[in-house]
């Protein structure tokens, strides 16, 4: 559970998690055996479509939320179930401990349950005085811990098989071996007992059906089906995002939900319980069952436009499986009780912003998590709109509100980089600074850092503009400030490649910083005045194409400008012509000029790529830059391609020891391959791993893959 | 074989289930009486409390049928005839610390995914097939299914009214101890599908 009081005792938390060497083996293990696994599930499965449809019945059931409840009480009640409606999770465990106090109830034991753990449903009956036993194996596991889950679908993830068998010695008196299908045989003695003996089961439920009054509850080991079935009473509890209108709905999501989740078809076991089933030992033969709809807030997120999106969640938990933060420090860190990228943004609405507001910094915007979710949510987008309310809710920190002020005025912005040449200079060592100036140096050795260039690629441009008479298409070119000011050859090199093409290139000099870093620190009014000047500045350029060689400028250019300023009339149509011809630089010469072969003097040169999280994942880009690497050189494909490379620009600053732990292990696969030369598409990515290869000695020449085209251009 | 059956078997057995094509019910019961009386005895017995049933620890191997017909029942009987095997048809409250086998007919497969569809809403049921160590259940292939959403309408109307239905793929298994695999859970460690000619 997350309680660090801010940033830096957050950080401290981390890096505990990080000096876990159990935890970092076996998370890796996981991310790399879930990508196959979940690959293969897949490979039957036509998986934007059903996202699509998942995406489509949830959203339709948020909107519809009080007719569904309403059917599904009147289907349920007919089946002899009693409905409750909670208001927050202290009314859900008062009326459950009321139910087992009218029925004189000992015993309870429970099925696996995320709704139960939002409310703190076992302290709540402990301090009632009733014995509760969890009968997931993960869940018993934690609970003799006295710890809350790490992963949604894995509670106890985060353990050893060691830890394990010390603790079920100590429960059995007998030594045990640390084997974990002999450890599982244990529980399942163990717990047989306590299945045997309960009054009273409680369950969670995945889906609530309203046609017909059931819910739909998967697991593998058949424990829902013992709790829901031994003891006189059960009891489910279900958020009400949890109601679906048909069964098809529940049908659908489940093809998605353990593919997502574990990597199977289907868990072993979905029971279906619609009403007050055969129960020999209840009085009257019939099972006593009550279902409590937890709300805690959600109808109010439901009225929210942008949020109500989160309801799709269908708590598969695959946001934290391919998260590369989580990866590295667990659910115990990346979450308070809902883990990962959800986590961060449900524990915002259940458990109040004084939780969330370190948590939600720990998102790099890498994109995996949005590529993977079952419901097609916008996690990265949720995550980063989240910092903003938090800002503006608890005032900005000072750095944000300064890098604001700067970023609202060009000139100024442009000004202080034409300083930091003079400022630099005693820190100068060759091409990286020797020292950082003391606010930025603090644990950020782990990577050089480059110097501002001595002239600006605006300042450059009017010197290399090709002459070109009767253009087969203009092209404006969108610099982004990195390589305006710091890698202004990256620009000239993809001048000299499309310059061949007969394109008449424009650089239009009122261009500024696209606005992502103010977007991922929260502030949200500079992203929309600076993505203004960008439109402006381009809108007189009468081009057919924007070229960027900035991934990160190209997808938030791209993507995010249509949203920020489709509220704005004066800019609703402008930014829809800006965006469309936005285009990053590989797919331009790939596909649009659609250079070949005979374009280059293909190279021996083994040239490893790195895939920008904001190139493959955001704008869908993955063959062009391959396909190109191979003309001019030998392309070396390298482990785990596409996992962020730990940059994620502000995300460095402030988690400098994980953004490290991320680039040693980029730079450890791409030196595998043997390859002397990396390039990527990114000027950010390349910053970080030109960098740590600069610490690490490694000898690899770190390009932009313009520069490796341009050098073997004929 | 059909393309249906085909597909059923090829991904039952990816969940380590285990299938046999059979041209009758005698066939079927045959199969359990020998399968029981041939197995190792129950492994797991322990007692579950001290006022339940205390189970036989005896060379006796107990199945279970709750839900079969009459007729059914006696044949089931009469294959275990001459067997170290008792069949039992309810009283499964008795047996909670476990019994070798359940014996049940199920509703349905859907084939995608290798599952059997069982409407469970006999208690002696549920129990018989969570408590045993094996659980042998009879498929007809007339009911195979492409996949759920093929099946909607039997679902439907298997969970009309009062109703308690399950999908079954595998034995009951875990990863929850360092994401490695263990079979059996809380329910069967082995799950006999026979499928059913018909």
């Amino acid at each position: 559970m997350h309680n660090a009081n801010n940033l830096k005792e957050y950080r401290e938390d981390m890096q505990e998690a990080l000096d876990n060497e159990f935890l970092r083996k076996s998370m890796d293990a996981f991310a790399v055996g879930y990508r196959i696994n979940r690959a293969k599930a897949f490979a039957d499965i036509n998986e934007p479509v059903l996202i699509k449809q998942i995406a489509d019945c949830k959203d339709y059931a948020v909107k519809n939320n009080a007719a569904l409840l309403k059917q599904f009480t009147e289907e349920a009640e007919k089946r002899g179930v009693h409905v409750h409606l909670a208001k927050d999770a202290e009314e859900a465990n008062a009326l459950i401990a009321k139910i087992a106090k009218d029925n004189n109830v000992k015993k309870i034991i429970k099925s696996k349950s995320m709704t139960s753990e939002e409310t703190l449903l076992n302290h709540y009956l402990e301090d009632e005085k009733y014995e509760v036993v969890e009968t997931d194996l993960g869940e018993w596991i934690i609970q003799m811990r006295h710890e809350g889950p790490s992963h949604m679908v894995m509670p106890a993830i985060h353990l050893s098989r060691y830890q394990v068998q010390d603790l079920f010695s100590a429960r059995t008196g007998r030594e045990l071996e640390p084997d974990p299908e002999k450890l599982t045989k244990v529980a399942r003695q163990e717990l047989r007992r306590d299945f045997a003996d309960a009054d009273m089961g409680i369950s969670g439920a995945n889906f609530c059906v309203a046609e017909n009054g059931h819910i739909g509850i998967a697991t593998n080991e058949g424990n829902a089906r013992l709790t829901t079935t031994a003891p006189r009473i059960h009891v489910a509890i279900a958020g009400i995002d949890k109601l679906v209108p048909k069964l098809t709905d529940a049908l659908t999501a489940l093809k998605v939900l353990p593919r997502n989740a574990t990597g199977q078809t289907l868990t072993s076991y979905v029971t279906w319980i619609g009403g007050a089933n055969e129960c020999a030992i209840a009085e009257d033969q019939k099972k006593e069952m009550h279902i409590v709809f937890l709300d805690n807030g959600r109808s109010k997120i439901a009225e929210d436009e942008m949020f109500s999106q989160i309801f799709r969640c269908v708590r598969c938990g695959a946001c934290a499986n391919v998260c590369p933060v989580y990866r590295l420090v667990g659910g115990h860190k990346m979450g308070h009780i809902y883990i990962g990228a959800i986590g961060l943004i449900l524990t915002y609405f259940f458990h109040g912003e004084e939780k969330a507001k370190n948590l939600v910094h720990n998102c790099i915007n890498c994109g995996a998590c949005k590529s993977i979710c079952a419901g097609g949510i916008d996690l990265p987008g949720l995550i980063k709109e989240l910092r903003a309310r938090i800002n503006q809710d608890s005032g900005m920190p000072i750095e944000t509100t300064l890098l604001g002020k700067v970023l609202k005025n060009r000139k100024l912005f442009h000004s202080l980089l034409r300083f930091g040449k003079w400022a630099q200079t005693p820190m100068k060592k060759g091409p990286y600074l020797r020292h950082l100036p003391l606010m930025f140096m603090k644990d950020q050795g782990f990577r050089s850092f480059p110097t501002i260039a001595d002239k600006p690629f605006r300042d450059r441009f009017s010197e290399i503009k090709p002459m070109v008479h009767n253009p087969k298409h203009r092209v404006a070119l969108f610099s982004g400030c990195v390589q305006d000011f710091v890698y202004p050859e990256q620009m000239e090199a993809a001048v000299k490649v499309m310059a061949r093409h007969n394109v008449a290139i424009d650089y239009p000099m009122e261009q500024s910083c696209c606005g992502l870093p103010v977007q991922m620190m929260g502030e949200k009014q500079v992203t929309i005045d600076v993505a203004k000047q960008n439109v402006d500045a381009f809108e007189g350029t009468n081009c057919d194409y924007i070229v960027t060689l900035c991934a990160s400028c190209a997808s938030h250019l791209k993507e995010s400008y249509v949203e920020l300023l489709e509220g704005d009339r004066d800019y609703k149509e402008k930014v829809k012509r800006f965006s469309a011809k936005i285009i990053d630089f590989s797919s331009y010469v790939h596909d649009v000029l659609g250079v070949t072969t005979d374009d280059f003097n293909k190279s021996d040169e083994k040239v490893a790529y790195h895939s920008s999280c904001h190139l493959c994942r955001e704008l869908k880009v993955i063959e062009q830059p391959r396909n190109l690497i191979d003309m001019a050189g030998e392309y070396a494909p390298s482990a785990e391609e596409d996992v962020c490379c730990g940059f994620g620009g502000t995300f460095t600053v402030k988690f400098p020891e994980l953004s490290s732990t991320l680039l040693d292990k980029k730079l450890t696969n791409i030196e595998a391959t043997k390859a002397k030369r990396l390039v990527a598409d990114c000027p950010g990515c390349l910053l970080h791993l030109r960098g740590g290869s600069n610490v690490r000695e490694n000898g690899m020449k770190v390009t932009h893959i313009a520069e490796l085209l341009a050098e073997n251009l004929k | 074989m059909s393309d249906l059956k085909k597909l059923f078997t090829e991904k039952a057995e990816l969940v380590s289930a285990k299938v046999t094509s059979i041209k009758s019910m005698d066939e079927a019961f045959a199969y359990a009486a020998k399968y029981v009386a041939a197995k190792s005895p129950c492994e797991l017995l322990i007692p579950s409390s001290p006022d339940a049933v205390q189970p036989e620890f005896s060379d006796e191997k107990i199945l279970a049928a709750p839900e079969l017909s009459d007729d059914q029942y006696a044949a089931l009987a009469k294959a275990c005839e001459g067997t170290s095997v008792k069949l039992i048809k309810s009283g499964m409250r008795g047996y909670m610390a476990g019994i070798d086998a359940g014996f049940t007919i199920a509703d349905g497969g859907l084939c995608d995914t290798g599952s059997i569809v069982q409407q469970s809403n006999g208690e002696e049921l549920r129990l018989a097939t969570m408590v045993s160590e094996t659980h042998i259940a009879v498929l007809s292939v007339s009911s195979l299914y492409e996949d759920s959403i093929a099946a909607e309408k039997l679902l439907l109307d298997l969970m009309d009214g009062v109703a308690y239905t399950a999908f079954i793929t595998g034995p009951s298994r875990t990863a929850d101890i360092e994401r490695t695999l263990a079979i059996g859970a809380h329910g069967p460690l082995e799950l006999h599908i026979l499928l059913l000619e018909d």
